[in-house]
């Protein structure tokens, strides 16, 4: 059974849909990444499937045991403010929040869970300060140790690399799949970096405002829209060569 | 010193006013630093207006004016929490009508039945003298009802005032924290009036947290700061008014503008001391 199916969904703001047609479900352990331009409704997809957003028309449903509290979601913007008084410390713990349920107060576990994920993200230095005289990307490891913290069957990461820098972004790539692999949590990420999707993804799922891809990554690579995307951002990043890598996989 | 102390407090009514005054700074302390950083303090403002209304008509209406204020205050923090989710401008003018009219109501309701007398200045500018036993006791009991509130849900409260969104998505039902915060606000609120007054309770809500975020970093010591800075200032703010004849709401907020101006100095020294 899968943990999330998306049969016909589409959302809309105020009655202006931003993506429609989506069908597609992710099983445990997959590793989803969903590209597609600015605007194509990839946040508002996430924001759907966390539930934060009713789906205008179709349907969106959790399985296989999966509930809200047991997502780690990091998102694109966050809504907390910038002269919020907060040490990143309690910032990351505040991600066991979920999986407490009407306890008031963080057990020993979840502590033990923060510091790992602390750990892991090799940001001990930064547990003491204030949240808001970190740096962007320091910002932003905090709030990924945070989604970890909450992330016992999925990680829903919206554009998680953004802002960092290519020491930390590799290493990070690294440790979701590490994380994918071990302990078999499902990833599900928005990226604007195609190349490390198809490098370390399972699946694709391609959105314009609809859904024109959904498969196994091997396959996206050899479809027509995904050599299209692949050879666009190529050619881009090679400086506008005509036609540098177009067609050539 | 000592023997000042002992002389205010040889007066029950003194007593019973501090009491309760400490025990509404501190729920006030505690609940402003979340207000302020969701932008709420506008609510806390209306409330006690509202508050003002509600005590004129309970007075008129010859009835208990806590039994009677603290379900129609609770009622407009559920409103106004409702009005300032769905649309931030427009809360802001939904507040300012919600309060005047308020005063309007309260002021006719005076001005028929008991005449524009002492009692609209009390309400207006908070009376030392406003306190009844039985008024004392339920204030005790509810204040301590905020106060264990606060701690058990400390956490929660955090997680919602820093990212709405995040808590909600790791499945917090954030609505009904801020159902709480609103509810503990308004009995705080309505607790505070009578001695702080109608114009002056929110500043008890909002100076607090203001001081303590110039200097303090974490969410934990700025709540803690808070409160302990309410508490000194509503002590001292009482004994100035004791020994100055001033009206004790006004002595507090003046105690907590300096205390305010206090802690914005050490910041910027310290600032300084850095670069
Ligand atoms: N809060 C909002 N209110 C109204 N329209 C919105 C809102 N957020 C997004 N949209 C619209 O919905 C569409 C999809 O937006 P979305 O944020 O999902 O894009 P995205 O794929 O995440 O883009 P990006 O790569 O820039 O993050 C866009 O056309 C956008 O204008
Ligand atoms: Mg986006």
């Amino acid at each position: 059974m899968a943990l999330i199916t998306c049969q016909n969904a589409a959302f809309a703001y105020e009655g202006n849909t931003a993506v429609s047609n989506l069908n597609f479900a992710v099983h445990r352990g997959d590793y989803l990444c969903i590209v597609g331009e600015n605007g194509s409704g990839k946040s508002t997809l996430i924001k759907g499937l966390l539930g934060l957003k009713v789906p205008q028309s179709g349907s969106v449903w959790m399985g296989d045991g999966l509930q809200p509290n047991k997502i780690g979601y990091l998102p694109q913007q966050t809504a907390a403010q910038k002269d919020f008084p907060a040490s990143a410390y309690e910032v990351i713990l505040s991600g066991r929040l979920g999986t407490r349920g009407i306890l008031p107060f963080y057990s020993r576990v979840d502590k033990k869970i923060a510091e790992k994920n602390i750990k892991r993200l090799d940001i001990g230095n930064l547990r003491g300060r204030c949240y808001r005289e970190l740096s962007g990307g320091q910002q932003q490891r905090v709030l990924l140790a945070r989604a970890l913290c909450a992330a016992e069957k999925m990680l829903l990461l919206d554009e998680p690399v953004a802002g960092l820098d290519p020491v930390v972004t590799r290493e990070l790539y690294r440790l979701i799949e590490k994380i994918n692999h071990e302990t078999n949590i499902t990833v599900i990420m928005v990226s604007h970096d195609i190349h490390s999707a198809v490098k370390y993804a399972s699946h694709i799922l391609h959105l314009q405002n609809t859904q024109v891809f959904f498969g196994k990554t091997k396959d996206y690579v050899q479809s027509e829209v995904g050599n299209r995307f692949l050879g666009i951002t190529r050619r881009q990043e090679s400086g506008g060569e005509a036609g540098g890598g177009e067609g050539s996989d | 010193m000592i023997d000042i102390l002992l002389e205010m407090f040889s007066y029950t009514f003194l007593v019973r006013a501090v009491i309760v005054g400490l025990l509404v700074s501190l729920c006030a302390a505690l609940l402003g630093v979340s207000l302020v950083l969701k932008r709420y303090s506008m609510i806390g403002d209306g409330l006690s207006h509202v508050g003002f209304g509600t005590l004129a008509v309970a007075t008129a209406m010859n009835a208990s004016p806590l039994t009677v204020s603290i379900p129609v205050v609770v009622m407009a923090a559920f409103m106004l929490l409702r009005i300032s989710e769905n649309s931030k401008i427009k809360g802001d003018a939904a507040i300012a009508l919600i309060s005047t009219s308020s005063l309007a109501i309260g002021v006719v309701v005076i001005s028929i039945t008991t005449g524009m007398n002492t009692d609209v200045c009390n309400y207006m500018f908070g009376s030392i003298l406003a306190m009844s036993k039985s008024d004392v006791i339920l204030s005790i009991v509810l204040a301590i009802v905020v106060l264990i509130l606060f701690v058990i849900f400390y956490n929660k409260i955090f997680a919602v005032t820093f990212d709405e969104t995040f808590a909600q998505a790791t499945g917090v039902k954030t609505g009904l924290y801020n159902m709480l915060i609103a509810f503990l606000t308004a009995i705080t609120i309505v607790l505070g009036m009578r001695m702080m007054g109608a114009l002056l309770i929110s500043s008890l809500i909002i100076f607090p947290a203001l001081t303590s975020m110039r200097v303090c970093k974490k969410f934990k010591s700025v709540t803690i700061c808070s409160a302990c800075v309410s508490v000194l200032c509503f002590f001292s703010g009482v004994v100035i008014s004791y020994l100055q004849a001033t009206p004790t709401g006004a002595s507090v907020v003046i105690v907590n503008i300096i205390a305010f101006l206090l802690f914005w100095t050490a910041n910027s020294i310290i600032r300084r001391g850095y670069a």
